[in-house]
Parts: C-alpha cells; structure tokens; sequence
C-alpha cells in the first residue's frame, strides 16, 4: 500500500525521516535534508561570503553527500564559496588508493579542485607501515592524530578559512558515547561543537551535524552519487565499532535517540572543579594541543624510535619508556664503539683490495637516527668499498639507495616535519649528536627526497652517500644488525665513533 | 495455492561484500510451502527471504548482515525503491517481480 507523502504533494512517500517519522517522497525528502543542511549553516553561521572552504573529502559517503549538497546550496542561495576538496591519502592499500579514484571522480563531477596530501609526505609513515609496526590494535589511534593534523596542514597549503567535514548526526552522537565510555571530559565538552578551533588554527565545521547517517545514504542513493562503500581494512578492531554498533541498536528501537544523545552532549555542563586541560600549542610543531608536545608529534617519536606503542596509554608511561631506550641506547652505544675499536685495532675488518659487500637488501640496517649519531646506511642495497689503502681512521664508505623522489613543496612539508622531530628529541632529553658531525644533517633528513650528503670528518675521512628517505622508513627496526659482509662486524654505521 | 516467484535483489553501501561482491542479481523463489514445510503463510515476506538468502547468497560472516531474524541495524532495506518502513518491514509480502535492495550505512565515512 503506497503511503502518501506528509507534506500533501499528491507523490508517494519514498522513506520514513528517523528524525522525525514524517514520509516523504523523494523530492520533498530531499529538499528537508538540503534545506536543514542550509538552517544548520546559517545558524551556525559557519561560513562567510567569500571563503575559500577545503570539503574534507574521503571519497565515502558523507563527505560524498557533503561535497554534493555545499555545490548545490552554494548555488541555491548564493553563499559565494569557494569550495575545494581536500584528501588525505593515508597509505592503506586496498582502501585509500580506491577510495581516491572516488574522490577524483567528485571532483570532475562537481566541479571542484582538489588536493591530496599523503601521509608518506607528512610523516614519513604509510599507515600500512605503522600497521606493520604498532600490529592493528591501536593502529587508528595514528590514524586518526595524523589525518587531524593532516588536514590542517592541507588547509593551510590551500589558504582557506575552514574545513568543512562529513561528521553526520550518527557520528557526533557515536562520539560523545564514547567520550562517556572512556571518561574523556575534556573531549566530551568539545565534541559536539558545530565549530571548532581555537585562535590560530582554521576552525572544523560539520554542515552534517544534524544529518542522520540514514538519511545521507538515501540521498546519495537517490541521487545517484558515486561513493565509495569499503571498510577500512584496519577498522575492525576499532573501539569505535562497538560504540557504534550499540548505538545502531538503540536507534532500532527508537530513531531519535540520536538527537537525544547529542542534545545531552551539548546541554552537559562540566562541574566547575574538574580540571580540564587546557588547549594551547604543540611546542614542537605547533599545531593545537592539550599538552606540552602534541600527541601527533609523540606517536612520530615513537615511531621513529622504534616504540610504536609511545603515544598509546598515559604520558608517564611513555616518559619511563624513553627513559628505559635512552638506557638501553647508552649501553649500546658503548658497546658498538668497544667492539669496533677492538676490531680496528686487529685490523681485520678490513677487505683488502677487495670489494666487501653488504647484503643490507632487506632493509634491514636499522639505527635510529637520533641515538647513534651517524649517518646510518640504511638502503635497501649497501655497498661497502673498502679500499686497499684503508687504514684505521681512512675508510670509504659508500651506500646506494633506492632513489626516492619528491618534488619541491614534498621537501618544504618533511623539512617542517623533521624539525619537528629535532625538537622533540630535545624535549625528551634523547642525547642528540651535537657533538658528532653528521648528525645533525641526519636529524634534518627529509623523509622523502633523495639527498646525498658527503659528510667529511677531518678524522676520519670519511664519505658518506646517504638515503635519508629509506633511513628514516626503517629505523625502527633492530639496531644490532652486523654487516653481511667479510667482516661480519656491526656495520658501518658505527665507525664514526 | 503457493507459486514461485521472481525478484531482483540488489546490494549497495557495501553490503554487496557479503554476498560476492554482485550488486544486484535475480532469484527466483520456490513456492515457500516447498521451502518452508511448517510455514502456515502462502506468500513469501521478506522475514523468509532474509532465510533464504542466508541459506543460498550469503557466503561470509552472517552477523554482518543478520541480527536475530532481521537486517542488522544500519542495513536498509528499500522496497522497489521505497523505505521498508512504510511497508511493514518484515511483514512484507513479497510480490512478483519486485525488487528489493540492501544498502549498508554501516561502510566507511
């Protein structure tokens, strides 16, 4: 029996609105969800004439929808917008580069330009390869702090005045259930804010706040828009999940629980005694924090040092853990400089007049950069030249590396990113090679440029034709690694000392 | 009398992954006395097409589609294009030739 639709336009009803149980035909339905899109914005009053506005855009549903219905209002009342789209590739195979095929073709499709930055650029990291390392249990937590500050560095490339993304009512309600679930207050209060951002960084706006989940897959549906449906490969495990499927089951029985869930979250007030951090700067990087370095920036110590679960759990513990590296890093250190002075000292090391090569293929010459203070020979095939004249404190070192290549604004991006990385060490007290020379060039290697530095000690003398891109993609792994070669020794890494 | 019938289901929002990644196919039902000995009803709804389909289409982890003797929730059901909220949901009875489409808001963002 066909139901006629309840705004009395003589059409049949297409869908039952969750938020408010009216049927309605298609046309009627959709222009509810534009024109409540329109109120929420106005209201909201998220945008100026004349902004430039980047539409987080992951190629999924809601930002899809979002994409679609800000190009149609942006008509339909002449916000005078300029919309751009803005994706982050994350780097996870199967996922993302899919889902950007999708991306690419809204953008032809509506018109609109659009930028994709990586996380490879940004971080140095795919999370395929953060995956390898962290294992898939916390692997959205990285996720999630580096697509955040992602798209702010997007943004600011870009010079717009907002981002705009696809969180829909679902969503926002799915997060302040989760903030109870985890006694998170401080994101408790925030999270249902229309807007978002404090002086300085460029302010989040979800048109979609008040758009049920329901209703954004029936007008894409309706419309025909194409979006991209494929779970993440990673999220299965995701704390979120279950969240969310509690709330789906709520719903069930009784659709406005959502707008309940999110009017409580917007209504709580917090007791004036509870301590809430307050939000200031990352002083490495700069970006908005609740702490004195940024949780992006410590998840990235982390995984440049080989402790991928740093930034995962309390502050305190990952102060103990660095203490605990730093520890181990010492007695390490000495220990690779005592046994290279023994083997310099019985001269066997040495080739003669013979070329020693190094099986490094598997990338497997981890050092971290920060601790062993020389520049690692980290490539993916290594070729160690020891020529006959070689003496002790006269060696040639020479690494070949797979060529990694990025264009200039890559460079400018990593640059940022390494330097923050410096800073970091300082902040946690890691010894920085500031009495070697070489170090520092390493500290400011750019994850994604070929660079080759001939570093030349007076001492030693000698050269050094590094990959830092490949450097910085494998130190986490072991440390101790001895050279394939004859010599059969701990690389050349450690002959600096 | 029971007849067989004839229906076009089709799949979307990822929902199609469950069930071979084939986004719309047509099934031909049997008369449901055949198929269910014990049903009373002589139409099928789509609470036995939900059955059917798990017993023949649906190939992997049926939680993701199923719950109790439902859809799991966040998988809409749309009949010949229509919200089957307005259709009495399971209670349905399905008609020759109609189409019946899955569409999971349940994938990605």
């Amino acid at each position: 029996m066909p139901v006629p639709c309840a705004t009395g336009c003589g059409r049949n009803a297409s869908l039952k609105r969750p938020k408010t149980g009216d049927a309605l035909c298609k046309e009627c339905f959709f222009w509810a969800f534009e024109t409540e899109i329109h109120f929420t914005i106005t209201r909201g009053e998220l945008f100026n004439r004349g902004d430039s506005v980047a539409v987080a855009a992951s190629g999924g549903k809601d930002s899809t929808v979002l994409a679609h219905v800000l190009k149609t209002l942006n008509e339909r009342y002449n916000y005078g917008l300029n919309l751009i789209l803005l994706s982050i590739d994350e780097g996870i195979t199967g996922y993302r580069d899919d889902s950007l095929e999708t991306v690419m073709q809204n953008s032809a499709d509506y018109v609109m330009p659009l930028k994709i930055l990586s996380y490879k650029d940004l971080y140095g990291w795919t999370m395929d390869e953060i995956v390898a390392q962290i294992g898939r249990k916390n692997n959205c937590t990285f996720c999630g702090v580096f697509r955040r500050q992602a798209l702010d560095r997007g943004a600011a490339l870009l010079n717009v005045k907002c981002i705009a993304t696809g969180h829909n009512a679902d969503d926002i309600a799915e997060t302040v259930l989760m903030n109870v679930l985890r006694g998170d207050i401080a994101r408790l209060k925030r999270c249902t804010a229309i807007s978002t951002g404090s002086e300085g960084t460029i302010p989040r706006v979800k048109p979609l706040k008040y758009s049920y989940e329901k209703e954004i897959v029936m007008y894409a549906h309706y419309k025909k828009l194409v979006y991209f449906s494929t779970e993440c490969v990673f999220a299965p495990n995701a704390y979120r999940g279950h969240a969310r499927a509690l709330l789906k089951d709520l719903e069930k029985i009784r659709p406005t629980c959502i707008m309940d869930i999110i009017y409580s979250g917007e209504t709580m007030s917090v007791k004036e005694e509870v301590t809430l951090p307050t939000q200031r700067t990352c002083s490495r990087c700069n970006f908005v924090s609740s702490q004195e370095v940024c949780k992006a920036c410590v998840l990235l110590e982390g995984l440049n040092k080989g402790l991928p679960k740093l930034g995962i759990g309390k502050s305190s513990k990952a102060k103990r853990m660095l203490e605990e590296y730093n520890a181990k890093q010492n007695d390490s250190l000495q220990e690779a400089i005592s046994e290279i002075n023994d083997e310099f000292k019985k001269n066997n090391c040495i080739s003669k007049g013979k070329v020693c090569k190094s099986n490094c293929k598997s990338k497997e010459n981890k050092h971290s950069t920060t601790d062993l203070n020389t520049v690692d020979a980290n490539t993916n095939s290594c070729e160690q030249v020891h020529s006959n004249e070689v003496t002790d404190d006269n060696k040639e070192t020479k690494c070949c590396n797979k060529k990694q290549y990025c264009t200039n604004k890559k460079t400018n991006e990593t640059n940022e990113s390494n330097s923050k990385a410096e800073k970091l060490l300082a902040e946690y007290g890691i010894p920085e090679s500031s009495d070697k020379p070489n170090s520092i060039e390493e500290t400011n290697s750019s994850q994604d440029k070929v660079c080759e530095i001939d570093v030349s000690n007076s001492v030693d003398n000698e050269e050094f034709d590094v990959d830092l891109h490949t450097n910085d993609e494998v130190i986490l792994k072991e440390e101790d690694n001895t050279c394939a070669g004859a010599c059969g020794k701990v690389d050349s890494l450690h002959i600096g000392f | 009398m029971a007849h067989p019938i004839k229906l076009q289901i089709q799949f979307g929002g990822g929902a199609e992954l469950l069930f071979d990644s084939i986004k719309s196919r047509t099934i031909e039902l049997p008369a449901i006395d055949k198929y269910f000995p014990e049903c009373q009803r002589e139409k099928w709804t789509i609470k036995e097409l939900l059955v059917w389909m798990k017993d023949n289409l649906l190939r992997e982890r049926p939680e993701l589609f199923l719950q109790g003797d439902s859809v799991r929730p966040g998988i809409l059901v749309l009949v010949n294009d229509t919200d089957w909220e307005l259709y009495d949901e399971l209670s349905y009875e399905l008609l020759e030739g109609d189409t019946i489409a899955f569409i999971s808001t349940l994938h990605g963002g």
